[in-house]
């Protein structure tokens, strides 16, 4: 199930541009690590080239490795839609599909890849996403209804849902609360540290906070200056950057002293 | 005619108007809500009186002049009463009111003339039978032909323009790079500027190179309208494909799903409802032509063609104009009941076109 991911020398570039420079670091398996840094410094960029969605971007490249257990997700027979559904992905805006109901949302990964499922099977599957991502509950009701008509919480809540149900080994969240009240970024926290015991998990945050309650590893990402790329400034155990980071930059973050 | 009034809400008082000794700070003296619809219809009975007077009474000239004293009144009554900036919303909404009854006018005048006109000889026979082995003199004919020759040329056009056009489109929103999809984009806009006798004349020429003089026959009719419709295809189904947001793409490529799949199972059907009402509005351009076909299908078929590829084909549009040459006052009839055929066919492919967007429409429904 859950998978090991291993970076080292990674460079990105957007053109001739480039946006991360140089980092190498190791994400361990059932645990949440935490990308946390100023905006622009690369976090969404770093964390898009781990399951390869940067590709998507005209220009995006890469250079160094990434090692997926022992499986090197760059390496040149290795398809990019493979990668994909062994890592998944939550995105900062909740985006359901408009056209589907909430049903055929969560089982979207095989729908749309033309898998059969029986009907039991594919109750199943949905009725498991669902609890998974503490949702069942409240849509359970009106799962022919469309997804759009969800709060904005439910929507991440099934997009959430939508991606534990391809089983990834490896999910990928880009500040999955940030366009949340608090009470739904509870129920998602919660939810992370559930889904922990089963997969690898990686969230961008803004929120110290939420870095600090969800996480058990924090790297934190900074800029060299304006224009210059962002960089991994410091990795380590969530309650060791947050009480004595060993960077001054690290600390200064933190308790919100920039520069 | 009713004006939508905005008198309840109440509007700080803007324009430097100083606030209304009656009111509170957000309040402002306002005028009643029936006073427009009274002082359009005293307006209407005092110009309309006037005008009987003087001997000068017809209807243009009373809305007309009932209109420009409306919009002075109106503007004065709310400038004492309310304040500067309700008085130009006024001023404003009746001008955009009369703008859009006097771009009614053609439309409506339009349509009822095809209406009055058509429905002369518009019945269950007209429809059902040929004008074959009618004789200029005899009362008989029908335009069963013309509707089988307009639905199955626009049928086969629309048959070949709509694949091409929708993946054209789709090769532009999704795969193309650099200099082939700025190329297409231009040969595209090109294309869509060409005037239709043109495209009919091309057609004429590539059908004597390939098959020698006089074998032109219904398909190549359709391959002409194919030539004018595909450009607006590729147009309006590019929009709608751009009109998909890139959130949706994404989510899909993240759950693993190939980029082919992606854009057959997510992107197509969010922009469906878009895409087919760009498919009908281009139809709609096309079942109208007429120079093309006169050049192609042949203006002189007067029986029954079923087949595409061989012989003339007749279709509405030119049965209309060669009607309208013969220039007898059956012969005018004939030209308008085809006008008003044609316009009810139009009117049903909207009408499909509207359920089809209504049925695959994104569902945001709570
Ligand atoms: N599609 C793109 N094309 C070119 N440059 C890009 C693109 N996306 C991001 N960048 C640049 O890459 C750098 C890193 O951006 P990124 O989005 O990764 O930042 P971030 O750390 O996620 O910021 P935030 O916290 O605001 O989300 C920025 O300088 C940005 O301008
Ligand atoms: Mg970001």
């Amino acid at each position: 199930m859950a998978k090991r991911i291993d970076v080292s020398g990674l460079h990105v570039y957007y053109g001739d541009f480039l946006a991360v420079e140089d980092v190498s670091m190791t994400i361990e398996p059932r645990s949440v690590t935490a990308f946390i840094g100023s905006s622009g410094c690369g976090k969404s960029t770093f964390l898009r080239t781990l399951n390869r969605m940067h590709e998507v971007t005209p220009g995006a490249r890469v250079q160094g490795k990434v090692m997926l257990d022992d499986q090197d997700i760059y390496a040149p027979d290795v398809d990019p839609v493979a990668v994909r559904r062994e890592i998944g992905m939550v995105f900062q805006r909740p985006n359901p599909f408009p056209t589907m109901s909430i049903y055929d949302n969560v089982i979207a990964g095989a729908k749309l890849n033309n898998k059969r499922l029986s009907k039991s099977e594919a109750d199943d599957l949905v009725e498991r996403s669902l609890r998974g991502a503490n949702l069942w509950d409240e849509v359970k009701d009106r799962l022919g209804k469309p997804g759009a008509g969800l709060s904005g919480g439910q929507q991440q809540r099934l997009c959430i849902a939508r991606a534990i149900a391809v089983e990834p080994a490896v999910l990928l969240m880009d500040e999955p609360c940030s366009a949340l009240d608090p009470i739904s970024t509870l129920a998602i926290e919660d939810l992370i540290s559930k889904l922990k015991e089963s997969y690898t998990i990686v969230i961008v945050t803004h929120n110290m906070q939420q870095a600090a309650r969800v996480s058990d590893v924090t790297a934190f990402f900074n800029l060299a200056g304006t224009g210059k790329p962002g960089k991994l400034i410091e990795m380590g155990e969530t309650n060791k950057i947050f009480t004595k980071p060993e960077k001054k930059e690290t600390e200064n973050y933190i308790t919100g002293r920039f520069g | 005619m009713t004006t939508p009034t905005r008198q309840t809400s109440a509007g700080a008082p803007g324009g430097g108007a100083t606030p209304s000794p009656t009111g509170g700070l957000l309040l402002s003296r306002s005028l009643p809500r029936f006073f427009e619809p009274a002082l359009l219809l005293v307006l209407a009975a005092v110009v309309g009186g006037a005008l009987f007077l003087t001997g000068l009474f017809n209807v243009p000239l009373l809305a007309v002049v009932t209109l420009l004293a409306y919009m002075v009144t109106i503007t004065i009554a709310s400038a004492v009463v309310e304040n500067g900036r309700k008085a130009k919303d006024r001023l404003v909404t009746a001008v955009v009111y009369a703008c859009f009854a006097l771009a009614m006018v053609p439309l409506v005048s339009l349509l009822w003339t095809v209406i009055v006109n058509g429905l002369q000889r518009l019945d269950g026979y007209f429809l059902t039978v040929s004008m074959n082995g009618v004789t200029p003199s005899m009362d008989a004919g029908g335009v069963y032909h013309a509707i089988i020759g307009t639905l199955m040329i626009t049928g086969l056009a629309a048959v070949i323009s709509i694949p091409i056009g929708l993946m054209t489109a789709i090769y532009l929103v999704e795969y193309g790079r650099g200099r082939l999809k700025q190329a297409i984009t231009f040969f595209v806009d090109v294309m869509t500027g060409i005037p239709s006798i043109v495209a009919g004349l091309f057609v004429v020429a590539l059908w004597m190179m390939v098959f020698g003089p006089g074998k032109t026959n219904g398909a190549a009719g359709a391959i002409a309208l194919s030539v004018l419709m595909i450009p607006v295809v590729v147009r309006s189904c590019e929009e709608m494909l751009r009109l998909v947001p890139n959130e949706l793409r994404e989510a899909s490529y993240a759950l693993g799903v190939p980029k082919w799949l992606t854009i057959l199972k997510v992107v197509l059907p969010t922009a469906i409802a878009g895409i087919t009402t760009g498919i009908m509005l281009a139809l709609a351009r096309v079942i109208g032509e007429t120079a093309p076909l006169i050049l192609t299908a042949g203006s002189s078929a007067v029986a029954i063609n079923w087949n595409l590829f061989n012989g003339q084909m007749m279709s509405l549009p030119v049965f209309i104009y060669s009607q309208v040459r013969m220039g007898n006052a059956i012969n005018y009839e004939r030209a308008w009941a085809a006008a008003l055929t044609l316009i009810v066919i139009v009117m049903l492919l909207f009408f499909v076109a509207r359920l089809v967007s209504r049925f695959f429409a994104p569902k945001l429904g709570r």
